[in-house]
């Protein structure tokens, strides 16, 4: 008797828990519809036949042909992979060097640079903009690139520091006394111990910065100078004048090269733990 | 006397205003093994950072081979810490862990081999040099923190809670072969621990300390046997302990009128009046069925029970804590209820001289 009471309520418990499963899977299904609806929209745009973007008329390869044979584009691209490239370096060590400092180190103030951090993230972004383009007209730096490079750092920052704090909180310090323990002093002790232990946030601040910077339209818009635009912003400039099929080839193989990119993270990523775990070097 | 290797003098240490150590003065001798025992929070750790060099001292001084360290960086002191969480680099193998204090001294890659190998022989590791900290169990890793420490012939290894992770039997494993690597290497370890058996079994001498404070600084037989304050008496081993003052003199022994009854001490240098505590162990309390000349103290059998190795009685007494009892063989001349009288010899009671200040109770 007592052992088919608990069957049924263990049945009943179980198909609660199915019905919580399917319901949840349902929901992130809606999810990722709405996520990716837009952008699975934009690529299958990219191979329509057609001028404008109303209606599917028939497969075609020609605004990817056209992109790479006569578009205007391709120097944007250029200029927003340089800007991105020196953006990600220039913070990373920046920012990296700033969260060991702050997170190993005591000092006055400590507390209001730490706050102080979230500042470039909660203003609004034109705010931001005239900002840096009153400091430069008063610095009398002249805008293009490096204008550019240096305001992508600015808002890149905070964010590398956040990321590489919490990585760096969550790391056990003894190893770092360990270090100094044997004998290694604080900068051989950094790049032996600490940077080794802090690539996994290095990465992902890489990528935060990567995306932020190839993100940008409002900032770079105000400190770009002619011949510094980059891709978001002149797309943006273009579509209002109306959508161009080109348009989508491009921002597909934005789209494609981001997702190799992730894709060859944790390629190597998961290449370098398995290195780890089956080590057959011969020491001796 | 050779001068001590590691010398403490009146060092005390604030974390704000929390007075952790206090006027503590401390002489470690060359190739002895010195445990820092006692509760948790009484600033065992913070004395070994600040001989290794990641604490400074408020005021006093830290003295390694007569040497000040104050002005000396951790990483160029001549003592090596094995940590209490193993602090192995996760990122590097048992072979480049171990080699990580050679390496960075720029020893010749050679050398470098030689002494790993060395060194996994001695903590008996041979075999895993390619394996990452995280596919080793506690005692491995272990190990492998000894050896890594150990690889730069210090002066001075510093040990904090070593074993506190493993298990038991594994520990008890470890306590002898650690004993048996400071022999054989003859190098000063300085041992933290908050088990008293532990510190019992591996040290030359024992510093039981209670809130930033040295209580006593002996042998471990010293310190079992004749435990200078009420706290080490009850902090190591089992005790029992009556309060009382001293009545009277009579030669080489002192009468002591307790809170629970008359008993006896030697005389020492204790005076009339002398407020005392008297602390006996388990297993040398006697008893009778009779009352015993000079002794008015008495306990109703409150049970007997059988504890693994021995056999204990607890006697019950109106407020007081139990009498333990502990024999290796059972006594069944005497049942729960029956009142026993208690006595013993003069060999075996310490008269503990109850301060106002560091008592406590
Ligand atoms: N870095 C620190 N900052 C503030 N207080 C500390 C710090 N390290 C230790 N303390 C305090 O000092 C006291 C002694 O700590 P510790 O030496 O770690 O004790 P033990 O090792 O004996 O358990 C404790 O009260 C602890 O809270
Ligand atoms: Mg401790």
């Amino acid at each position: 008797m007592e052992g088919t009471v608990t069957k049924q309520r263990l049945s009943k418990r179980l198909r609660r828990k199915r019905a919580g499963r399917i319901g949840g899977n349902v929901f992130a299904i809606l999810v990722y519809a709405f996520i990716y609806t837009p952008i699975a929209v934009m690529i299958i745009f990219s191979f329509n036949d057609q001028n404008n973007n109303y209606y599917w008329k028939g497969f075609t390869w020609r605004w990817y042909e056209k992109l790479f044979t006569h578009s205007d584009l391709m120097p944007y691209l250029v200029n927003t992979l340089i800007v991105a490239f020196f953006a990600v370096l220039l913070s990373l060590v920046i920012g990296v060097l700033g969260a060991v400092g702050l997170s190993r180190f005591e000092f006055k103030l400590k507390k209001m640079v730490s706050n102080s951090l979230y500042i470039p993230i909660v203003v609004p972004e034109v705010v931001l903009g005239i900002s840096i383009l009153m400091l430069y007209e008063t610095a009398h730096f002249p805008l293009g690139l490096p204008a550019v490079i240096l305001a992508h750092v600015t808002f890149s920052v905070p964010f590398v520091i956040i990321i590489m704090r919490g990585r760096l909180s969550g790391m056990d310090m003894s190893v770092e006394e360990a270090s100094q323990d044997l004998g290694a002093n604080r900068v051989v002790t950094f790049f032996r111990i600490t940077l080794p232990l802090l690539i996994p946030g290095i990465l992902s601040s890489a990528f935060m910065v990567l995306t932020l910077s190839i993100d940008d339209v409002i900032i770079t818009n105000f400190v770009s100078g002619p011949y510094s635009t980059t891709l978001p912003v002149k797309i943006l400039s273009m579509v209002k004048v109306g959508l161009k099929p080109e348009v989508n080839a491009l921002t597909t193989l934005m789209v494609l090269v981001l997702v190799i990119g992730i894709l060859v993270n944790q390629v190597v990523q998961s290449l370098l733990a398995k290195r780890a775990k089956t080590n057959t070097k011969v020491y001796f | 006397m050779t001068e001590p290797i590691v010398r403490l003098q009146n060092v005390n240490k604030f974390f704000g205003d929390n007075h952790v150590i206090k006027n503590l003065d401390l002489d470690i001798e060359e190739g002895e093994f010195l445990t820092l025992l006692g509760p948790s929070g009484c600033g065992k750790t913070t004395i070994l950072r600040m001989i290794a060099g990641f604490e400074d001292a408020t005021s006093g001084v830290i003295t390694v081979e007569g040497e000040h360290v104050e002005d000396k960086e951790a990483f160029e002191r001549d003592v090596n810490t094995v940590f209490q969480s193993y602090a192995l680099f996760p990122h590097m193998t048992v072979y480049d862990n171990i080699a990580y204090g050679l390496t960075v001294k720029k020893v010749p890659k050679p050398e470098i081999k030689e002494r790993v190998r060395e060194m996994l022989e001695l903590v008996q590791l041979m075999g895993f040099e390619g394996r990452r900290p995280d596919m080793m169990s506690g005692g491995q890793k272990q190990r492998v923190a000894i050896a890594r420490a150990l690889i730069n012939n210090p002066k001075v290894l510093l040990l904090d809670e070593p074993l506190g992770a493993l298990d038991l039997q594994l520990r008890k494993q470890m306590q002898i072969e650690l004993k048996r690597l400071q022999q054989k290497l003859n190098i000063t370890f300085v041992y933290v621990t908050h088990d008293q058996e532990e510190a019992m079994t591996m040290s030359d001498r024992i510093a039981v300390m209670r809130g930033g404070v040295i209580e006593h600084l002996a042998t471990p037989k010293e310190i079992y046997g004749r435990p200078k304050t009420r706290f080490v008496a009850g902090f190591i081993g089992e005790s029992n302990l009556f309060s009382g003052t001293v009545a009277s003199v009579e030669g080489d022994r002192a009468i002591v009128d307790t809170d629970v009854g008359r008993g006896m001490m030697p005389a020492e240098d204790f005076k009339p009046g002398d407020p005392v505590h008297l602390c006996v162990r388990p297993e040398v309390m006697q008893y009778s069925t009779q009352p015993v000349d000079g002794f008015t103290i008495s306990g109703q059998v409150k049970n007997m029970i059988f504890v693994g190795s021995q056999y204990r009685t607890l006697l019950e007494q109106p407020g007081h804590p139990d009498v333990k009892i502990n024999r290796v063989k059972v006594d069944n001349s005497y049942r729960e209820g029956d009142v026993l009288y208690l006595h013993w010899a003069l060999d075996d009671v310490t008269g503990i001289r109850a301060k106002e200040d560091s008592d406590g109770e």
